[in-house]
């Protein structure tokens, strides 16, 4: 290695070893959680253009969409300073695939305690995937800043026991 | 041939002849530069408390004139004001004072300093303008596509620019050094303070594509329509090593001037060297770790950025142990025993400026931890966007870098001024409580973090606010911090005031300076170079960014300008 040709010392030696097996031990668990626990960040879901974005499917109609046994999609567009659809209602335990674009700025799309936590980008869909599996009330928030009104954009995702939502 | 600089003592302990004289040339504008950054922090600071307090659900802002009432008015003044300006006043000022030092010689091109100044403060005077009426509330990141007043964007490219003019100063300097000391090593302060300059050129690039050929003329009319994505890729090309920017100056005062100040001696020069060099290279190709949640970013890339960000931890790792084993070398020079309490025989209740220092880098070590935290892609799903990185942020900038910035501070003013350190008992007060502050307020703000509280936030006006009642501890915590903050930072403006107006100093002083541990020094030559580090640096954050720049330019939509406030 290049750098033996200077003075180190052994115990700065013995550190930097040390620091570097410790990144690289990091590195390693991260490379796990990617391809071992298959922990994915979005990705490329497509592009759209925000001034006629609301014109066509699926985004002229936001909602929730039964896909199958067990399967939602919800369709959702963000604007300042609200979500639309408001308050989405699906059963616990299904595996949901949010569809969410923005029609003006950058907007965020946290729901707390969740790992849904993702930005909007306007001209590009964001795809979330989530199973909530417990029934209960979340809320859904804005986390970029997006204009004056930003701290009152709010949505409500109500996750309703799995018999209820009559699948 | 080794380079063997005049011996200097500890600031203020005895005669430097000619020293003084070769900083006389370039006081003046160091000390406009100076004396800007800290009105710049009174001003960022006091709405940082607001916004501490705001955590706490208390709303002073109905309290202020006008345009104040307004939080994220405030807010983008915060961001503004304390990342960008007050440290790129005082970076300016306090690296053209190593350079001055280091290479024992006025800056080469004293038009060009004069210039340096002139358009650092026009570019802050259209920046403070432009945000405080208002037309310009679009915080520190200025995601397009909301769009702020053209003054704005100008302001920032000035400011961008007058960082650029300093670095050719000192390059130019460093050149005329060369010709005089052909065989000469560059003195490793110098070395350093060019290392930074090199580093931030590198990682500006990617802010000055954005403001010029994006964000000015579409702010202009020029053009209709922007590109969201790339211009927040860009912002961020150079918004994560911006943190560089920061805490590089830091480190040339730990590595090459606090162990002189603590009596101690330079552990191992050619591994500072090499720390400074690794930031060249590997700064840049880090920042898409901020975007990990943004949807038309390749997986791939985010991995390739986060693997990036790990290896940049490396060269502070080293860090962590050349500048501890420097300054025990100084503790037990001054007494110290034993495997810890070596620790006691340093002057934490006597000297402002190394207790500083010392706290500032305990601070960091906690930053570099969350700061891993951060940028692992599966735990910033839980972090990205909440208080918590603020809390990350403000252990970095706020404890860190400030804290070091008002360490320097306590030799620095007296040396140029010429007058004598004013309330040194208070100079210690203030460093210890900016320390506790630091740590308090971010203690709560992780805490906050944690509980998925959104950043960038008017929580006290926010509907959703009382739904959590574990922010109520995290934001007394937040709140109690911002106050000390206050009071620590309005104490460190006295002392400074009084100083720069005070009692005429009798003795001469020195820029403190490193002597190395061992001898004789064997540097290799390719630690004395900085222009291959570039290349290789260049190289990587081409490999590391252009695909998904291009890709964004080429394909993704662009989109029309809103003003949301």
């Amino acid at each position: 290695m290049a750098v033996a040709w200077v003075d180190i010392d052994r115990y700065e030696r013995l550190w930097i070893v040390l620091s570097a097996a410790v990144l690289l031990a990091l590195m390693l668990v991260l490379a796990y959680s990617i391809w071992g626990l298959d922990i994915r960040l979005i990705g490329d879901a497509g592009q759209v253009d925000p001034a006629t974005v609301t014109q066509r499917p699926p985004f002229d109609q936001p909602g929730v969409y039964e896909e199958g046994p067990g399967k939602y999609r919800v369709v959702m567009v963000a604007r300042a300073w609200s979500f639309q659809p408001a308050e989405v209602r699906i059963p616990a335990g299904a595996d949901v695939t949010f569809q969410v674009t923005s029609l003006d700025v950058i907007h965020g799309f946290r729901v707390p305690y969740t790992t849904i936590n993702q930005m909007l980008v306007p001209g590009q869909v964001s795809e979330i995937q989530y199973r909530f599996t417990e029934p209960g009330e979340h809320v859904l928030l804005c986390h970029e800043y997006c204009g004056v009104g930003h701290h009152i954009m709010e949505g409500r995702i109500i996750v309703e026991p799995a018999a209820t939502a009559g699948r | 041939m080794n380079l063997q600089p005049p011996p200097v003592a500890e600031p203020g302990t005895g005669p430097v002849p000619g020293l003084e004289e070769i900083y006389r040339a370039d006081s003046l504008h160091i000390r406009i530069m100076i004396y800007t950054s800290f009105v710049l922090l009174a001003i960022g600071g006091f709405f940082g408390t607001l916004q501490a307090l705001d955590k706490f659900q208390v709303d002073l802002y109905r309290f202020l004139p006008g345009n104040l009432q307004l939080y994220y008015t405030g807010l983008t003044a915060h961001g503004v004001v304390l990342a960008l300006l007050f440290t790129g006043t005082f970076i300016i000022g306090f690296l053209s004072l190593a350079l001055v030092h280091g290479l024992r010689r006025p800056l080469a091109d004293r038009g060009l300093a004069w210039a340096t100044v002139a358009v650092a403060l026009t570019g802050a005077l259209a920046l403070l303008i432009t945000i405080f009426r208002n037309q310009a509330t679009v915080l520190f990141t200025f995601y397009a596509p909301l769009q702020a007043h053209p003054g704005f964007y100008a302001g920032l490219v000035l400011v961008a620019l007058a960082t650029w003019m300093a670095a050719l100063n000192g390059w130019v300097t460093w050149r005329a050094w060369k010709r005089d000391h052909p065989n000469e090593r560059t003195p490793l302060m110098a070395f350093a303070a060019l290392a930074t300059w090199a580093m931030w050129f590198l990682a500006s690039l990617g802010l000055a594509v954005a403001l010029l050929v994006y964000l000015l003329p579409w702010s202009m009319g020029q053009q209709a329509q922007v590109n969201p994505l790339l211009t927040r890729a860009l912002f961020w090309f150079t918004g994560h090593p911006l943190v560089y920017f920061w805490l590089l100056p830091a480190y040339v005062s730990w590595y090459t001037m606090l162990p002189a100040q603590v009596g101690g001696r330079l552990f191992s020069e050619s591994l500072s060297r090499l720390v400074f060099l690794l930031f060249v290279v590997l700064a840049t190709p880090t920042g898409l770790h901020h975007m990990y949640t943004d949807p038309g970013v390749a997986h791939g890339y985010k991995v390739l950025h986060g693997v990036m960000t790990y290896a940049v931890i490396f060269p502070s790792l080293v860090t962590a142990f050349t500048v501890v084993a420097s300054v025990e070398e100084g503790a037990r020079r001054r007494g110290g025993r034993g495997y810890i309490m070596w620790l006691l025989a340093l002057p934490w209740l006597s000297n402002p400026s190394v207790a500083g220092q010392l706290l500032g880098m305990l601070i960091f070590a906690t930053g570099g931890i969350t700061g891993l935290i951060n940028s692992s892609l599966n735990m910033n799903l839980i972090v990205h966007n909440t208080l918590w990185v603020v809390g990350h942020l403000h252990t970095q900038v706020a404890g860190a870098v400030t804290l070091t910035f008002m360490a320097i501070s306590y030799w620095l003013v007296p040396l140029l001024s010429g007058r004598q350190l004013w309330g040194r008992r208070w100079a210690v007060l203030q460093v210890w409580s900016w320390f506790f502050g630091t740590a308090i307020m971010a203690r709560g703000m992780h805490w906050m973090g944690l509980a998925s509280t959104p950043r960038r936030t008017f929580l006290t006006h926010a509907p959703y606010a009382d739904l959590f009642g574990e922010w109520y501890w995290g934001g007394a915590l937040t709140a109690a911090g911002g106050v000390i903050l206050l009071l620590s930072g309005g104490l460190f403006l006295l002392v400074m005031a009084r100083t720069a107006l005070g009692a005429r100093r009798t003795e001469p002083m020195a820029v403190p300076e490193a002597q190395p541990l061992h001898h004789p020094v064997i540097i290799p030559r390719w630690l004395d170079r900085i222009s291959p580090w570039f290349a290789l640096g260049l190289a990587l954050a081409a490999a590391a960014w252009v695909p998904s720049l291009w890709r964004m330019a080429v394909h993704y939509p662009q989109v029309t300008g809103f003003q949301l406030w």
